[in-house]
């Protein structure tokens, strides 16, 4: 019983566990435990960043070392959500900067961060170590200096695919001479020229340096180098992987690459000229990570190339593998857990490449351990669909997108509807599920009734009917993120369902049938939750009740409607004043 | 033996590119038809010619992401002129790519070939207009879609108009000279 145990012990026991889920069902146990908790949780993880205010956070969760955050909706990856939507940290960054002057690290996904915010973050916390920031935008190299200048503990520095305005490179060199505690640098998103030499005293006085991915900048030449400097790294991105073909540079990268003993993970190989290819070949062996998804590779060099990674866990590449690239990945990579193929020409109606549904059912034959899989392709069948499933019940992601929309079988010109039943049947683990290709509310009763730990959902150009939102609300129980876009999803299914929108994180319906007054409607029913029209075509004011909206995303909150949204921005349903103070 | 006499027909055009099938969604085939395979490097250089049309876009369609998009696009763009293009030789049963921005002069760029295809295509002779010596001879396509012997233009001006390599027969290659 919970009192026979005195609160060290408590706090003890509870220091082993770290994972979210567990630590909020520690806390639900009884009003002890609940305090024990909260005290010594040390990690938080904010999914949508306007589903909390930071006042409740640090009211409750008072010794923090660590935050994730979230903001836009996934679909803004795919510019569905218009520019000024939201997602600012800042008002974040002042409140954490008093409440957690201990904080080490903040981690940021599809966030506005502007360079007064990394300047506050700079500023406010001592001891701060890991700064990541995901597909962010609103900064330039100046915040950057800012971090690098005044962070004196600075472990971690990652830019992933991130919108930067790059002045220059010079923010590099504000790191100070007596900065030796960097573990990871990925610069790999900035455009501009750092220094050199900058970076080479940098690399040079961090011993404990483990993940190195530069910029297209960074000539292939000056590589050798860098590798020299660091041979203990684990993950390492290249530049841009060309140069004139000389054999003194070509042997001089090999020879470094040959000297990282520790090589795990390679990625980079922009312009890349396929003579230098063979100088990391000897890493080969140890890789389990290879991203080659921004290299133009042809076929024949990629299949030597995966056939020598017999470690491999992880590949991203561009469709250029082709199914002859795939079998042999299929052959040779037995530890594969992870897939991803992208589209080297997503926006032309013909095949360039001869990638087909037959390399994705060969890698789900050949590789017993592949869990995730995102497949861009142009055709695809039913049986193939069922092959997979059939093969690999152990799937947990399953992100499939066939390049046309609506593209049904093409073998039979049926709906897949088959097809993604039989991955949702067979697949019991699955917890996530992108959807592409002519599909009927058939799969949405399918993936209702088998989808049971399904935890996200995207769905587009699908569905016939409300029927085909209802099977999903009312059959998913461990639904938390849906996405649709371009459905014929109406007004009945998700009012019928509006309790269960509260068990989800959010909701995002765009190009559907929704009414602005049936979003009213949810929104005044349901306190619990924000259910934002976004329309940019319409005066929001004036719109009727009939009218469909182009834009919804709902979720649940705790902190009430957000004050900070553009005019083109409603939150339905709530007493106060629409507009208030609109910021940027 | 197989001639192939359309394939050294003197035209405008690009040879092969009538006998290909045309891509039809509707006809159940268990084997992809697939036209012209290209990188996305040549899809920058197709846009003046008459290709297979972009879609109409849908705005978020296929989900990729923007910077995805960007960077695959510059990419495109600096290999766009003067890098890589195709190259096929007469009676060799695939095409090879070369970069030819790896190529200070037309000399590397022809012992690249002949390393490439194992044949000897000789050194360009200034007074004879032509490659002696030799049983093949190096022409290109450049923007205006014609047919040229390789030599003739400055390299410079030749890395921004050469569009595609095309190693003939010499004996073949002889009307090219009066053009």
């Amino acid at each position: 019983m919970a009192y026979s145990f005195p609160e060290e012990v408590l706090e003890h026991v509870f220091s082993f566990i770290s994972s979210e889920k567990d630590r909020n069902a520690v806390s639900l146990v009884c009003k002890s435990w609940y305090e024990m908790e909260r005290w010594c949780r040390r990690r938080i993880f904010v999914g949508n960043c306007y589903a909390v205010n930071p006042k409740i956070m640090i009211g409750r969760f008072p010794e923090v070392k660590s935050i994730e955050l979230k903001g836009k909706p996934h679909f803004a990856d795919f510019n569905l959500v218009p520019e000024g939507w939201g997602g600012y940290v800042y008002p974040w960054i002042v409140e954490i900067a008093r409440g957690y002057p201990w904080l080490e690290e903040i981690r940021l996904k599809r966030m506005v961060v502007t360079d007064e915010s990394l300047e506050l973050i700079s500023k406010s916390f001592k001891n701060f170590k890991v700064l990541v920031l995901s597909s962010c935008e609103g900064f330039s190299t100046d915040g950057l200096a800012a971090i690098a200048a005044n962070c004196r503990n600075l472990r971690v520095l990652e830019l992933r695919e991130c919108e930067v305005e790059d002045l220059s490179g010079h923010w590099l060199s504000h790191f100070p001479d007596s900065s030796t505690s960097l573990e990871s640098l990925n610069i790999a998103c900035l455009v501009s020229e750092v220094s050199f030499s900058a970076l080479e005293r940098l690399v040079a006085r961090s011993p404990n340096l483990k993940t190195l991915r530069l910029n297209r900048t960074v000539p292939l030449e000056k590589l050798s180098t860098l590798l020299h400097l660091a041979p203990q790294l684990v993950e390492f991105g290249t530049g841009a992987y060309s140069a004139e073909i000389r054999s003194d540079v070509y042997s001089s990268l090999a020879e470094a690459f040959s000297g990282c003993k520790n090589l795990k993970g390679l990625s980079g190989f922009w312009d890349v000229i396929p003579a230098y290819l063979p100088a990391f070949y000897s890493a080969c062996s140890r890789l389990t990570t290879l991203n080659l998804s921004y290299a133009i590779i042809q076929s024949p060099e990629l299949t030597k190339i995966v056939s020598q990674c017999h470690n491999l866990q992880r590949l991203l590449v561009l469709d250029y593998i082709e199914d002859t690239g795939l079998n042999a990945l299929a052959m040779s990579c037995k530890d594969l857990q992870e897939l991803r193929v992208f589209p080297s020409d997503p926006f032309v109606a013909d095949a360039n490449v001869l990638l087909t549904e037959q390399g994705l059912v060969s890698v789900s034959e050949g590789c017993p351990k592949l869990q995730s899989v995102l497949y861009f392709c142009r055709q695809m069948s039913n049986s193939a669909l069922i092959t997979i499933a059939n093969n690999r019940p152990n799937l947990t992601c399953f992100r499939l997108c066939i390049l046309e929309p609506r593209a049904p079988d093409y073998v039979t010109f049926e709906p897949l509807d088959a097809g993604f039943g039989a991955i949702v049947e067979n697949c019991k683990q699955l917890r996530r599920l992108s959807m592409s290709g002519l599909l009927t509310d058939r799969v949405f009763e399918h993936i209702g009734t088998h989808g049971k730990k399904l935890d996200m959902l995207s769905v587009a150009f699908a569905g016939d009917s409300d029927l085909g939102l209802h099977h999903v609300l009312s059959g998913c129980d461990s639904l938390r993120k849906l996405e649709i876009r371009d459905c014929p999803f109406g007004d009945k299914a998700l009012l019928a369902n509006a309790s269960k929108l509260e068990t989800m994180r959010s909701l995002w319906m765009s190009s559907c049938s929704v009414s602005f007054g049936a979003c009213k409607l949810l929104g005044e029913k349901m306190p619990g939750l924000n259910v934002e029209v976004i329309d940019e075509r319409e005066n929001l004011d004036g719109m009727h009740e009939s009218c469909p909206v182009e834009k919804l995303y709902i979720y649940r909150t705790v902190a009430g409607q957000r004050f900070d949204m553009p005019d083109f921005v409603r939150t339905m349903g709530k007493d106060t004043v629409y507009r208030v103070a609109r910021k940027r | 033996m197989d001639l192939n006499y359309k394939a050294t027909e003197l035209r405008l055009g690009l040879p092969g590119t009538d006998d290909l099938p045309e891509i039809n969604t509707t006809t159940p085939t268990s084997s992809p038809t697939k036209s012209n395979k290209r990188s996305s490097s040549e899809m920058c250089l197709d846009e003046s010619r008459s290709s297979p049309p972009a879609k109409a876009q849908v705005v978020g369609w296929p989900p990729v992401r923007s910077y995805r998009k960007n960077v695959m696009h510059e990419q495109g763009k600096k290999t766009e002129v003067g890098s890589y293009v195709k190259v096929s030789m007469d009676g060799a049963p695939y095409l090879r790519k070369v970069d030819l921005k790896v190529y200070k002069n037309y000399g590397e760029l022809m012992k690249g070939l002949e390393e490439m295809f194992k044949c000897i295509i000789g050194l360009y002779n200034e007074k004879e207009l032509g490659y002696n010596g030799s049983m093949h001879a190096p022409t290109y396509e450049d923007k205006e879609g014609d047919w040229m012997l390789v030599g003739d233009v400055p390299w410079e001006m030749f890395l921004t108009s050469c569009k595609r390599l095309r190693i003939m027969k010499a004996n073949e290659a002889k009307g090219l000279d009066f053009n």
